[in-house]
């Protein structure tokens, strides 16, 4: 029942030194407080764009028909 | 490790043939599109603690079963609440900027244990496992969620006025009833189908709680235009007196949508789920929420889930930047009003004139002249939309 169970956790990457310059230059006078606040940006947008779905739970056609008859028995299908 | 519980149920019978063609809709929050429906557990429920909870709360055990909640299994555990307060995602860092959270109805039970949570208006009837009891700083966590512990706030309020000891935990739906306006409500599972068999790749949410005006049809056929399809999605539920009745906004959507958009271009279905008035950090619920219907993008206005002055216009619009992997694309609007020189709905970055040619939407003024029994002029509200309003003696909560 502790209140503070959790730390916040990070760790560090290396990158090497010129990146890491280029990319202060980069992100001045934009809203990136830090270099790893604009690595973490770009790294969540990368890597979103390359997770696959999990496969939804998914439904068998039988599922499927089911569904589309309660849709048209509401009047959203035709 | 999650604790295994004690119920032995068995989940619904699903297989793993998935609808071929949703590979062009946008993946559910998390990729994973939720379902927490369960056959009778093969224990005795009788066996089993029960505890009647409100009405808010089934419905929040509602939106988590049928997946609008995805990823969600259940109420927050302590690190993923932190993660939310503290970085607006889950501990494993995807996007969640609103806490879900479940108060022990009993101080008798304990970490490892299953209780049975009802509520009589939705029937539900769900399990609780319990993996985490926990308390929280929810002085800090008002001012996170709503950037204000002003107790005039409605979410600081609600806050408040909890216990201080939370309880998280996967939840399992057993059971729930039919209830008034079902007709109405479409899963994020049927709303994926509905989509895919209108052949819609892109589908524009648009969030209401009010009837539509011009100023609101002006957005939505401009966000319509460049998607396929648009997704109508009013919030029902709890409302506070001088709104519009549940009943007025439904009947005033269907017949705006009757006369003025394409039958294959629109649909509407509700929403039941509380409003928190957490301003930008509810905008990227909401658009979530709309994800996990099917839909590829999500209409933000100004102040959006806002109340009193505690938020900035564009707040709802700029915590965006925030989430490159949010996974549904906002469409922003600023103010918009109708210029009489322009003689049309503009806003601040198409028109040129000044503002006093500009007439604003007003609600309030709309609701003035309703309120007399009147209809408003037709540069407001389409005359269709006013006469099914003022075909309810009592459009209005009381």
């Amino acid at each position: 029942m502790a209140e503070e169970k959790n730390e916040k956790k990070y760790t560090t990457i290396s990158i090497p030194t010129p990146l890491a310059e280029k990319i202060k230059r980069r992100i001045e006078g934009t809203g990136f407080h830090s270099l790893s606040s604009y690595v973490t940006y770009v790294l969540r947008e990368v890597i979103s764009g390359m997770e696959e779905d999990e496969g939804e739970e998914a439904f068998t056609k039988e599922d499927e028909e089911k569904v589309k008859d309660r849709l048209r028995a509401l009047g959203y299908l035709d | 490790m999650r604790k295994k519980s004690k119920i032995d149920y068995e989940p619904l019978a699903i297989s793993t043939n998935t609808i071929e063609e949703v590979t062009t809709m946008p993946r559910p929050h998390g990729n994973k599109l939720i379902n927490r429906y369960a056959h009778k557990p093969s224990t005795d429920l009788q066996e089993i603690p029960s505890f009647e909870i409100d009405t808010n709360l089934s419905e929040d055990i509602l939106n988590i079963a049928n997946g609008v909640f995805s990823p969600l299994t259940g109420f927050l555990c302590f690190d993923d609440l932190d993660h939310v307060v503290k970085e607006k995602r889950l501990a494993n860092d995807i996007p969640w900027t609103i806490p879900i959270l479940f108060n022990p109805p009993t101080t008798d039970i304990k970490e490892g244990d299953t209780i049975r949570l009802t509520n009589k208006e939705t029937g539900v009837e769900a399990l609780l496992e319990i993996h985490d009891m926990y308390t929280y700083d929810t002085h800090m966590l008002s001012q996170e969620i709503f950037r204000t512990t002003d107790t005039a706030h409605p979410g600081v309020a609600h806050v408040q006025s909890m216990k201080n000891a939370f309880v998280g935990g996967d939840i399992t739906l057993l059971a729930s009833k039919s209830r008034h306006f079902d007709e109405y409500q479409l899963t994020p599972r049927e709303t994926r189908v509905l989509f895919k068999e209108k052949g819609w790749r892109e589908i524009v949410a648009f969030q209401t709680r009010n009837p539509p005006h011009i100023g609101h049809e002006y957005v939505q056929k401009t966000a319509l235009t460049f998607v396929d399809g648009i997704f109508i999605n009013p919030i029902i539920g709890k409302k506070k007196s001088g709104d519009f009745k549940d009943e007025v906004i439904l009947a005033s959507y269907e017949t705006l949508m009757k006369h003025y958009y394409l039958r294959d271009r629109a649909v509407m279905s509700i929403l039941r789920t509380s409003m928190k008035y957490a301003g930008p950090r509810e905008a990227i619920h909401h658009a979530i929420m709309r994800k996990n219907f099917g839909c590829t993008h999500f209409i933000v206005g100004r102040d959006h889930a806002g109340v009193g002055n505690y938020y900035g216009p564009y707040d709802a619009h700029d915590i965006f930047k925030e989430f490159p992997d949010l996974g549904i694309i906002p469409v922003f609007f600023r103010s918009f009003s109708r210029c009489t020189k322009c003689g049309s709905v503009v806003n601040d970055k198409i028109c040129p004139h000044d503002q006093q040619y500009h007439i604003n939407f007003s609600g309030k003024k709309i609701r003035e002249i309703l309120l007399e029994g009147k209809i408003p002029p037709e540069d407001m509200m389409r005359k269709e939309v006013a006469e099914t309003i003022l075909t309810f003696d009592h459009p209005f909560v009381e």
